[in-house]
């Protein structure tokens, strides 16, 4: 078990740096050259085009990629993220310090209602296949997988917040700030942020609890003289979820990936926004910091989930 | 003294090919501490017959239409398939063993979840006893070093330690009644001995009774005091071990007895197959369901339905030949 970690975190380093090089060389396509953000308008006629290429070649962007992208992983070893071309020498690493709780909070919020509630619906519909709780909880997880976020929380915005007055229209507040606020706040983007996973994770809870309930140790549950919620949860559940965990762990990503839209509708300042604001700005650094440090969560997020199918198959060997 | 009588027990499955009349008028009974053999093809409605008892038919497709399952003075069919009654029924008064060891245990609960909660459930054992009688039982079916085995899990035993294990289970409450549906067929010949006298000698022991489900006369033969010759969803003979053996009367259980190598026999016989394959449930004709492959057959037989079981001598046979005086 211990040498499994330690191989998959060896492997992670791997990817996380094949990840970075091609994220590094690929925003350096981007369109929009960065000295133009890093100095502003009247800086730029101001300087000659000799003084401009001094500027080029103190930030180090006039060399090539790959010692680029090698004095930036040293950097990154040694502590230092590096300045945010677009704020001015706004530290890269206090920008994502300060954005990344934010998404993790509302990320963490749409992970768990997203599982609960998906797995309480598919296990729902499987248990009363064909009835009208099954053709229920089916209707609403398609319609969860199908729905468009964007249109989502711009009809809850103006149902809940500007008609009914129920809920505040956007923005956050950090929960010990004020917890009530914050999670009045959070409602909306949480939903918005969860849906298409809930939908996806009902649909396969049902599909795999249906395949377990026709297996022969269910018969032999009940042939114990057991009750059908101790059958469902003790013998069902566990067998059911084998494959729903995988989908679970591929759920991170697309919370990061919704986040960004997430956050644009309902103005948070979360990492979401900080991408797309640092992409627009061809903020390297930024781009390259917050690239690096999603790409970590995903990977460990993965290896919990891997690790994680021990417990719920204890046929799984680690080896 | 009679411990279950099943009176005419009708189950159909109602599917989108037709109607598979599975078990369609079965009569049997079984008394207390008595070894009961029931035989037939695969497919002939062996297992669905023994599900109907407990209730344990899924529903749809299925459908228990008629019959009376009588334990203990009551008729199990009167209480609802998931209801308190039945619950209390199975497992503690009358438990199962099934065809498939290897996909009969869940693969997710160690061997001692899975023997412990049906002590909790029917005898409300605490953990700590849990635990004891367990490893006990364990031992009694005959598993080297229970003590440590115990926590593990089904993938780690080989098929005849996890049939072991399941007999453990179903005996566990001292039920009254153990079925076995064909506990034998998915291990080794050896295996398969060493499972049947480890079940004869248990229940022997606790005056539990036996039906023993197979499509193997051989396996019977040892251990059943009476069997019944199951074909179609009906049983077409029935009588003491000796008298099905010594003088099968039924075309249908002259046809097994060929196909059974016998230790006893002094001569070489050649073991003969029954021809023909047995029929397809769906749609039945009224006539005798055995008279495509019957070799005794007579007119009669094409012209009327197929007979009810009647006396003859000390068997029960639902045929309208005389296979004695048949000469083949
Ligand atoms: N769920 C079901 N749906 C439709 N038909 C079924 C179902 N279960 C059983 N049957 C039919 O009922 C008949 C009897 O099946 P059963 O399992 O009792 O046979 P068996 O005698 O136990 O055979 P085997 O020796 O293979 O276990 C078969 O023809 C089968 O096709
Ligand atoms: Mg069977």
């Amino acid at each position: 078990m211990v040498t499994y970690i330690i191989r998959r975190l060896i492997q992670a380093v791997f990817i996380l740096l094949i990840l970075t090089f091609i994220v590094f060389g690929a925003v350096r396509l981007l369109p929009g050259d960065p000295l133009l953000m890093f100095l502003n308008a009247t800086d730029i006629e101001a300087l000659s085009p000799e003084a401009l290429d001094q500027a080029r070649h103190e930030l180090g962007l006039d060399r090539n990629l790959v010692v680029q992208y090698g004095i930036w992983l040293g950097d990154i070893l040694q502590g230092d993220w590096g300045k945010s071309l677009h704020f001015k020498n706004a530290n890269v690493l206090q920008m994502i310090g300060q954005r990344m709780p934010v998404t993790i909070h509302l990320g963490v919020l749409a992970f768990f209602f997203s599982s609960v509630i998906g797995i309480t619906l598919g296990v729902i519909a499987a248990v009363r296949r064909g009835r009208w709780a099954d053709t229920v909880a089916t209707l609403l997880a398609n319609t969860a997988i199908t729905i468009p976020i964007f249109w989502l929380g711009i009809i809850m915005m103006l149902v809940f917040s500007v008609e009914l007055e129920w809920l505040p229209v956007a923005g956050y507040t950090p929960i010990n700030e004020d917890f009530w606020l914050s999670t009045r706040k959070l409602i909306m983007p949480v939903i918005c942020l969860m849906i298409g996973s809930l939908g996806a994770v009902a649909r396969l809870t049902r599909t795999s609890m249906l395949e377990v309930i026709r297996q022969d140790y269910i018969r032999t549950a009940w042939s114990k003289g057991l009750r059908e919620r101790a059958i469902v949860i003790k013998h069902a559940l566990k067998n059911s979820l084998i494959p729903v965990i995988t989908v679970m762990g591929l759920q991170v990503r697309f919370i990061f990936g919704g986040a960004v839209l997430v956050e644009k509708v309902f103005a948070i300042p979360g990492m979401g926004r900080l991408m797309v604001e640092a992409v627009d700005g061809s903020d390297y650094p930024v781009i390259q910091g917050a690239v690096l440090v999603i790409g970590i969560i995903v990977v460990l997020t993965n290896l919990i989930v891997d690790i994680s199918y021990g417990w719920f198959d204890p046929r799984v060997r680690y080896e | 003294m009679t411990l279950l009588t099943v009176e005419n027990l009708k189950t159909y499955f109602h599917t989108d090919f037709g109607l598979v009349k599975a078990v369609d008028g079965v009569s049997y009974e079984i008394n207390e501490g008595e070894i009961v053999g029931i035989v037939g093809e695969s497919g002939c409605g062996k297992s669905v017959t023994q599900l109907s008892t407990l209730q344990l038919i899924t529903s749809p497709p299925g459908m228990i239409e008629d019959g009376k399952v009588i334990f203990d003075g009551r008729n199990l069919l009167d209480y609802p398939a998931n209801g308190p009654e039945m619950r209390s029924i199975r497992g503690g008064k009358i438990a199962m063993i099934f065809q498939e060891p290897m996909t009969s245990l869940n693969p997710t609960l160690s061997v001692f979840q899975q023997i412990s909660e049906m002590l909790s459930l029917h005898l409300q054992m605490d953990k700590e006893t849990q635990r004891k009688r367990a490893i006990e039982l364990l031992t009694q079916v005959g598993i080297p070093d229970a003590k440590r085995r115990i926590d593990d899990y089904p993938h780690q035993f080989s098929g005849g330690m996890r049939q072991r294990v399941m007999i453990a289970m179903a005996l566990s409450c001292n039920p009254k009644l153990l079925i076995a549906d064909e506990p034998t067929t998915a291990v080794d010949v050896t295996t398969q001995a060493q499972l049947l006298l480890l079940m004869q000698n248990l229940v022997r022991q606790y005056h539990t009774s036996l039906i023993i489900v197979t499509h193997n006369l051989g396996v019977v033969a040892r251990y059943a005091q009476r069997i019944y010759v199951m074909y179609a969803g009906r049983i077409v003979e029935s009588g003491s071990c000796d008298d099905i053996f010594n003088q099968p009367k039924h075309p249908y259980t002259i046809g097994l007895l060929k196909c059974v190598p016998r230790l006893d026999e002094e001569e070489d016989r050649r073991l003969v197959p029954i021809e023909g394959l047995p029929p397809n449930l769906i749609n039945m004709p009224p006539t005798c369901a055995f008279l495509p492959r019957c070799p005794y057959k007579i007119d009669r037989c094409r012209e009327e339905p197929w007979p009810a079981l009647k006396p003859v001598g000390n068997q029960q046979v639902a045929c309208y030949v005389d296979t004695k005086l048949t000469v083949q």
